[in-house]
């Protein structure tokens, strides 16, 4: 086809350049600066889409991204897009587009039966008829079916192939809208000092100037588009300006902060190499000039929504910009001066125009355009409505009716184009928490004022020419400048063009009714009518927010730009009340959707969060270890050799430890030191036990509750010099622990001389535990690591031997594993030396590394507790069996509320060992009960919280929590696990929780 | 987004700020009663208006400071360090 509708001459596209593309099977030619949808009506194709609710035949009605009907499926393989406004899309070569909600084809489509069916398909249609049963059950079975009829579009399925970028920025003057009052207010700020930027949906600037035609008027004597150019030229020269196009401010949030989305390559097929698709900027602005234009709104007739009919605006958009025929003869219905400027442009195109048929009486038809018009010989029909449209899939006559009454006139057309006036769009002010007001003689809602720094300039406070928005803009700029402090000297005086006379408005939202049949569309999208809005008022949803969620007016992914303020003017009407009463729905982010790639930007996949590794990290890749998350920590979780599985790696590494040695990576845990005169008071404080006695060169496990008494960490603190101590935590508590710390020291206690700093990421940490563990020790440090000279708790300094060098080391006596152990920290950078050494000096005694595993193995044998498993945040020291270290003689964090009832009631869970019978397999999850045989609900009488396979005791052990616990030993009890395998029981016997030596010989040996 | 006040490095994001509740309770004396003690662990107000709050400027320079901030709009009217009385904080 050969754009049979493009016009020879005229707009802003490149007939140079031609470009290829396909809608639904069929291929068309568009030029450079088309949109999909420009492109599509020069190729004469109308009917692009089928309504949500009744797949009625429906066309493009707007020219931006207000449009309810045009939405198509993209498809880019695995970039294809749903939803697609044809109306934003810039047309490139290759395109490839099709129509939603249709089958089998857009032209028949066998959903259209609901539209025969519509009586039955009132609003709330869905709440009243599947409520019943009344039980949730039906309506999920319901649900599914409605969902599969209520579908738009597809989503991919593959992976997004996308790269999408978060752009951080700071401004004094943010300017939303490009159109001549957002460059008028930009120059002026900028002018003043400022540093602004102004973003715009658009592919270019100027806004509803943007490719119309001048119609004999100018900006400071110059031609229209002269002076948008010069306008972005001066911009882009002046210092701190930034200028984006393709660029929607979509969400006001509190701070003044603007999030914008950037459409870096949304008009390309694909994003070039060094292109993100998206980028949305997060924009603090001192002050927002909101630019923001309006939105032209329909008359709701019979047939409104029928292919070629257009709101007036756009038509002669497409006609001026894109130089396209969007019918040969057309009806304008109106109530306001606007669609006059349509009907010249209509005229210079060629195109005949039946009627303009006005609402207003002749008396009141005195604005320059309608002047203008009837000066052209245009036929204007005043007093009038147009009741009803005609047409299958496209238009093809309309009636014309005195308002008054009496007979009607039919008029072929093949093009209508509808203005009811324009709505201010308020949008973003209103997310700003700014009020609205709405005005008589525009019929329409404009901002008041918010409490936020945002000044609201041009059509969006209800200019309608463009020497208005020019005067107001340029004001709103010298405010906003001024605002962020910035008052000149302004050299930049504001732009000038002619007022044009506006005539006023007359109100008018729909026609009367003329019969059952005819749908009077509000939203096009949602296919609400005049009546459902009558019949939501009747049952009694006055309120507007109920209106909107009964009916669904508003609610697609239009957001209802052309329908909202026409559905509660109706609402408005039905209760009698004035529009300013019934008022608006709450304006919410987003103002057009945003693809959800561009809300977490880089931060995705491995980006998601930092991971840490620690300097050992790629030894133990090279070793082949299989890795774990511990916080954002990856650690090692075992080495598997050739032929073994990672548990069979871990029980070979944690038999090794407890026959030879094994070196394990502890450089994750929290490091903090503390300095100050006061960090044994500050000890004492903190953990249940004591802490003034610990003596230079000692260590001291610890544990810390929370003010409610529960346990909150544990972990050894170390005195390394008279006023410096080293503690360390859990790993994936230390950020936490710091803070706590932190909130201790600055505002409860700010009295005490303590320093605490992180070290966390200053040391590499090794632990060496088995027999053979001073033996390997011994052979590369320079101190008597002998029992008496450095025994268990002892810490002291010393050097490692490495291959490369000696290095300083701390070394600690410290164990988790129950055998004799070390701890070996060296600052960060040379953990992985000193791990080659110990593993090169321990190779004669049979060392292995072990990962987490294997010490989880290890710790659970010797009944340590760990932060999360069994110190859950409900178990009390006393809990966990460690109440012998609360300190009777002082006060802690948490002691207070040690004493309520239930913290010391004889039932409570306490924690224990279990040891498997008859040789089963602990399941996963498992609940303690006296009777695995009992109807359920079965009592409970507690749960595992670690279990594994002994590979030193040759059975499955377990720690769990049971009610009295410490009391049942020696007790058989089972464990059953119903959500993980109903078959599952297992006879437990309950012990103390230290399997293996419990006198704590091996460690102190 | 909330713009923090930090008395320390001036306004931030408030990504970089932990949330640390009432700045009004005051930790008891260990050897206060019970009551005393359950009250401040457990029993909080929820004013609709000002509210004197402290955030941790944990991302940041690590200190523990008083924000008043208004509950129903989100403005933050003051902030000062955590041992310093707000002007307009009512308590």
């Amino acid at each position: 086809m050969t754009q049979a509708f493009r016009l020879p001459t005229g707009g802003i596209i490149d007939r140079s350049r031609p470009l290829r593309f396909e809608f639904d099977g069929t291929a068309y030619e568009g030029y450079a600066g088309d949109t999909l949808a420009s492109a599509l009506l020069a190729n004469g194709v109308h009917l692009v889409a089928r309504s949500f609710k009744y797949h009625r035949p429906r066309g493009i009605l707007c020219s931006g991204s207000d449009e309810p009907n045009a939405l198509l499926q993209l498809d880019r393989g695995a970039r294809t897009e749903p939803n697609v406004r044809a109306t934003t899309q810039e047309l490139f070569d290759g395109l490839i587009a099709a129509s939603q909600n249709r089958w089998p084809s857009l032209r028949f489509d066998v959903g259209a039966i609901n539209n025969a069916l519509s009586r039955l398909l009132p609003a709330g249609f869905y709440y009243k008829t599947f409520m019943w049963p009344p039980t949730p059950r039906w309506w999920l079975r319901y649900e599914h079916f409605i969902r599969r009829a209520a579908g738009i579009g597809r989503s991919a399925t593959a992976p997004d192939p996308d790269r999408y970028e978060h752009q951080y920025a700071h401004c004094d003057v943010l300017v939303i809208g490009g159109g001549p009052a957002g460059l008028a207010a930009a120059r002026a700020a900028a002018h003043a000092g400022a540093r602004v930027i102004v973003c715009d949906e658009n592919p270019a600037f100027g806004g509803d100037l943007r490719g119309m035609n001048d119609d004999g008027s100018n900006i400071d004597g110059k031609a229209r588009a002269t002076w948008i150019d010069e306008a972005v030229r001066d911009l882009s020269g002046s210092g701190d300006v930034t200028l984006l196009i393709r660029t929607t401010a979509f969400g006001y949030y509190d701070g003044n902060l603007v999030a914008l989305s950037e459409r870096v390559a949304d008009h390309l097929a694909a994003p070039l190499a060094h292109m993100p698709r998206q980028r949305m900027w997060k924009v603090r602005a001192g002050t927002v000039v909101l630019a923001s234009g309006a939105h032209e709104r329909g008359i709701a007739y019979a047939g409104n929504d029928l292919p070629g009919t257009l709101l007036a605006g756009a038509a002669r958009t497409y006609i001026d910009r894109h130089a396209v025929r969007p019918g040969s003869r057309a009806v304008v219905f109106t109530n306001n001066d606007s669609a006059y400027a349509a009907a010249l442009s209509l005229s210079r195109a060629g195109i005949a125009i039946g009627a303009i048929v006005d609402a207003r009486e002749d008396s009141e038809l005195t604005g320059a355009l309608a002047v203008r018009a009837r000066e052209h010989g245009i036929r204007i029909v005043s007093g009038s409505m147009v009741p009803a449209a005609h047409g299958s899939k496209r238009v093809t006559a309309v009636d014309i009716e005195s308002l008054s009454g009496g007979r009607g006139t039919r008029v072929d057309c093949d093009l209508v184009c509808v203005s009811g006036g324009w709505n201010p769009a308020v949008h973003l002010f209103s997310q700003a928490r700014g009020s609205l007001r709405y005005d008589e003689s525009l019929a329409a809602f404009v901002p008041e004022r918010s409490p936020l720094a945002i000044v609201a300039a041009g059509g969006v406070n209800g200019c309608s020419d463009v020497g208005g928005a020019l005067a107001d803009g340029h004001a709103a700029g010298l405010n906003a400048a001024a605002k962020a402090g910035f008052r000149g000297p302004a050299s930049y005086a504001a732009p000038h063009a002619e007022p044009v006379a506006p005539g006023r408005l007359r109100p008018l939202w729909s026609v009367p009714a003329r019969d059952r049949s005819g749908k009077r569309f509000v939203d096009l999208q949602n296919d609400v009518t005049v009546s459902d809005i009558a019949l939501a008022v009747r049952e009694g949803y006055e309120s507007v927010e109920h209106l909107k969620r009964y009916t669904t007016l508003g609610m697609g992914t239009d957001q209802g730009k052309t329908s909202n303020i026409v559905g509660l003017a109706l609402l408005a009407e039905q209760l009698h009340r004035p529009i300013s009463a019934v008022g608006t729905t709450t304006f919410r982010p987003p103002y057009t959707s945003v693809t959800l790639g561009a809300y977490p930007g880089e931060e995705a996949g491995a980006h998601l969060e930092p991971t840490r590794y620690s300097a050992m990290h790629d030894w133990h890749v090279a070793h082949g270890a299989r890795f774990i998350n511990a916080g954002l920590w990856r650690r090692a979780h075992s080495y598997p050799r050739a032929g073994e599985t990672p548990d069979d790696a871990a029980n070979r590494e944690a038999k090794n430890v407890r026959t030879n040695v094994g070196l394990v990576d502890v450089s994750t845990l929290g490091k903090i030191e503390l300095q100050g005169n006061d960090v044994a008071e500050f000890l004492n404080r903190v953990y249940i036990n004591r802490w003034d006695t610990l003596a230079v060169g000692r260590c001291r496990y610890g544990v810390m509750l929370r003010d409610d008494g529960m346990v909150l960490d544990d972990g050894t603190t170390s005195r390394l010099a008279d006023s410096y101590y080293l503690m360390t935590t859990t790993t994936v508590n230390a950020v936490e622990v710091m803070q706590h710390l932190e909130a201790l020291l600055q505002i409860d206690w700010p009295e005490l001389d303590v320093y605490l700093t992180s070290v966390t990421e200053q040391w590499s940490a090794a632990a060496l535990s088995g027999p053979k563990a001073r033996e390997v020790l011994a052979a590369v440090v320079d101190i008597d690591v002998s029992n008496a000279a450095f025994p268990f708790l002892a810490v002291g300094t010393c050097t490692v031997r490495g291959a490369a060098g000696p290095m300083p080391a701390r070394l600690f006596r410290l164990s988790y594993s129950g055998e004799l152990a070390y701890e070996i920290h060296v600052p960060a950078d040379r953990g992985r030396a000193m791990w080659e050494a110990l593993l090169a000096a321990g190779a004669r005694y049979g060392i292995m590394p072990y990962g987490t595993e294997a010490m989880s193995t290890l710790r659970i044998e010797k009944g340590h507790v760990v932060i999360g498993p069994e110190a859950d945040g409900r178990t009390t020291a006393d809990d966990l069996g460690m109440g012998k270290l609360v300190n009777a003689a002082k006060w802690c964090v948490g002691k207070p509320l040690l004493s309520r009832p239930a913290l010391i009631a004889p039932d409570r869970w306490q924690l224990v060992g279990l040891t498997a019978l008859d040789g089963a397999v602990m399941p996963r999850g498992a609940k303690i009960v006296a009777d695995p045989d009992h109807a359920l609900p079965n009592p409970m009488l507690g749960h595992v919280t670690s279990w594994c396979w002994s590979p030193n005791l040759e059975s499955w052990i377990a720690l769990a929590l049971v009610a009295n616990g410490r009391a049942r030993h020696g007790e058989t009890l089972w464990a059953v696990s119903p959500l993980a395998d109903a078959k599952a029981r297992v006879r437990v016997r309950i012990g103390p929780p230290t399997f293996i030596d419990p006198d704590g010989e091996r460690l102190r040996g | 987004m909330l713009l923090i006040p930090c008395p320390w490095c001036g306004p931030r994001n408030q990504l970089e700020f932990t949330y640390g509740g009432d700045a009004t309770v005051k930790r008891p004396l260990p050897d206060a009663p019970m009551k005393t003690w359950l009250e401040f662990v457990y029993l909080r107000d929820n004013p609709r208006g000002p509210h004197q709050e402290l955030w941790h400027h944990s991302a940041g320079c690590r200190q523990w400071f008083k924000v008043l901030r208004d509950t129903q709009t989100h403005d933050i009217l003051a902030s000062g360090r955590a041992d310093e009385a707000l002007p307009g904080a009512t308590a």
